[in-house]
């Protein structure tokens, strides 16, 4: 299993330096001349200057790469166009926001979205089954940021009014205390219960189906421990791997997420970045956000192989 | 002596389309709910210029984020247009972009897809390498970068929820291959003299058709989700376009005052989806019943 950790790291080499190519080659697709868009479109011709000796944009492309990963790795992202900090102190300061809301998400979805599969498993095409799953259909197709919008309807407008409060029950907007959490986390947390409920309830179903499941029942152990005991235990294996998948999702997701309840994490400093055509903090963001997500995935990768005792890596 | 009466069973009428995959389509009910959803949306996208009760785009001022009314079905928007005509219109967009963009995926996924798994090796190396990096980047955020670096419109948007969208088709292609080449008849094929070009064109396309037309039908709900995600984030079709996410985003500032401007777009979108999953899932158990 070493050798297979070995080798999945080393995979997951080339995949970082593409993707890393990419971001760095992303501003030559804006028109015009990059030097300029990096150094904003009211630079003067000394910075515009400075910036393309900087970037060593006259050097060959695998120079100026080289350049590029050189600086990422020792932490120079460049500075902000709109604010003149460093991108990476602005990441810096937004990163645990994100991480906070993903993982807050993350543990929501799963102690719910996974009870509600193994439930509807255990009693397939039931009431609870078919409720939970035209639920879970429409927690797939629903967009996550109009549902944050339904959220905000809900908790600031409609609940006051029916409990006659004075004010919203949560606050909109904003962040600091928990209750700014609540509605961010649900919101963002809804789709991938959704997928785990799903999820969980086939792999639940497919373990139910097994020989030593109705060995298990043959020899009059009881139904709950049938469930939890045999099937829900080898069922977790696939589990654990979408819910390890999913973190990375959530953090493309919190790009949306975090606009609408304008939470300031490193999604909406995207998005801002977006508006005023900020591209080194764009190119920032979405590099850590993407170096993040193949992490978390070759993390999950290294954790199947651990926790399955019959996957043989070769 | 007994007599002994021969009877006849009445021959079954044959039905009407048959014991294939049409068949088992027709019997899942869910899928039944999504193909209606589709076919609904579809006529909707086709004669919103017919069916539409007002001018889309024609504001009055007088009735603006008045909510609905026996004039104005769904309300008016933020500038007193009516919201089911720019729903209607927007069916139509959204329409555009889940086909063009899985035009987009398709020819350069299935092609990358053959391609990788028919002849293996260096090329298979090349092309899986390069999927993999695209999908190192969550998708959406993929769509977003091309988006902002390209610049706002709604051709680029298209462009890059297409582009999403490619690893997707190579995978399931590339996998779709590998197992029908090692079939007896590519071999025949083959030994009759039969150019790579004609094995991949006559043999090796049409036996993945099935898997292209499932995930064809998901891609599409896929592909309007991003979309309404982009619009949202106001760098996807241009502000007074009906497009659903659009709409969503003009409507956020009267979300407390007149919420309708951002229900009803989202419920549009939440439906269109729901019916293009629904449809996907029964296709997939349609035509591959082993996946059951």
């Amino acid at each position: 299993m070493i050798n297979y950790i070995i080798r999945r790291l080393l995979l997951a080499i080339p995949v970082l330096l593409g993707a890393s190519f990419f971001v760095f080659w992303s501003i030559r697709w804006v028109p015009g001349d990059p030097a300029v868009a990096i150094a904003g479109e009211l630079a003067t011709p000394e910075l515009i200057a400075q910036v393309r000796e900087q970037l060593g944009l006259d050097e060959p492309v695998h120079v100026q790469f080289s350049m590029y990963l050189f600086r990422t790795f020792q932490g120079d992202m460049g500075k902000s166009v709109k604010t003149g900090v460093p991108v990476s102190s602005e990441i810096a300061r937004r990163l645990p926001n994100t991480l906070q809301l993903a993982a807050a998400s993350l543990v929501l979805s799963a102690i719910i979205g996974i009870p509600i599969g193994v439930f509807s498993a255990t009693k397939p095409n039931s009431w609870f089954d078919g409720g939970s799953m035209t639920f879970a259909l429409l927690g797939v197709s629903m967009p996550i940021f109009w549902l944050g919008l339904m959220l905000m309807i809900f908790f600031a407008v409609l609940l006051p009014k029916w409990l006659d409060l004075p004010g919203p029950v949560l606050p909109p907007t904003g962040s600091g205390t928990w209750k700014h959490m609540v509605m961010p986390t649900i919101a963002l947390a809804a789709n991938s219960m959704a997928i785990q409920a799903r999820m969980t309830r086939a792999c639940m179903l497919e373990v139910l189906r097994q020989d030593y499941i109705r060995t298990a029942r043959a020899k009059g152990l009881i139904e709950r421990l049938v469930i939890y005991r045999h099937a829900f235990r080898n069922a977790l294996i696939p589990i654990v791997t979408v819910i390890g998948l999913q973190f990375g999702t959530l953090l493309g997701g919190a790009v949306l997420t975090e606009t609408v309840f304008a939470w300031p994490g490193i999604g909406r400093l995207l998005v801002e970045a977006i508006g005023f055509r900020d591209y080194p903090v764009i190119q920032g963001a979405i590099l850590v956000i993407t170096v993040g997500f193949v992490l978390t995935n070759l993390l999950v990768d290294v954790l199947y192989a651990y926790l399955d005792p019959r996957v043989h890596y070769d | 002596m007994a007599t002994t009466t021969t009877t006849f069973d009445t021959p079954t009428p044959r039905p009407l389309i048959g014991y294939g995959p049409l068949r088992r389509l027709m019997r899942a009910p869910m899928a039944m709910v999504g193909l209606f959803i589709v076919l609904a949306f579809i006529f909707v996208g086709l004669t919103a210029d017919w069916i539409a009760p007002h001018d889309y785009d024609l504001p009055d001022f007088s009735m603006a984020r008045k909510g609905p009314s026996p004039g104005h079905l769904l309300g008016n928007d933020e500038i007193g247009r009516d919201m089911l005509s720019r729903l209607m219109h927007g069916a139509r967009i959204s329409l555009t972009i889940g086909l063009t963009s899985v035009a987009i995926g398709v020819s350069f996924g299935v092609v990358l897809g053959v391609l990788s798994g028919y002849f293996g090796g260096f090329t298979d190396l090349l092309i899986m390498r390069l999927i993999d990096i695209m999908l190192a980047f969550p998708s959406i955020l993929l769509a977003i970068m091309m988006v902002a670096f390209l610049g706002p419109s709604l051709q680029n948007a298209m462009l890059a929820i297409g582009v999403i969208s490619i690893p997707v088709y190579a995978r399931l292609v590339r996998s779709s291959t590998l197992t029908i080449k090692e079939e007896s008849f590519i071999e025949a094929a083959r030994a009759l003299g039969g150019s790579h070009f004609f094995i991949l064109l006559r043999h090796i396309l049409p036996n993945v058709v099935a898997p292209i037309i499932v995930q064809s039908t998901l891609q599409i709900a896929a592909a309007i989700q991003a979309a309404a995600a982009l619009g949202f984030l106001g760098i996807g079709a241009p502000p007074d376009v009906p497009e659903w996410g659009n709409m969503i985003q003009k409507g956020r500032a009267y979300i407390f005052s007149a919420p309708h401007i951002v229900v009803f777009p989202g419920l549009a979108t939440m439906f269109v989806v729901l019916g293009f999953s629904l449809l996907g899932d029964g296709l997939r158990d349609a035509l591959d019943p082993r996946l059951k």
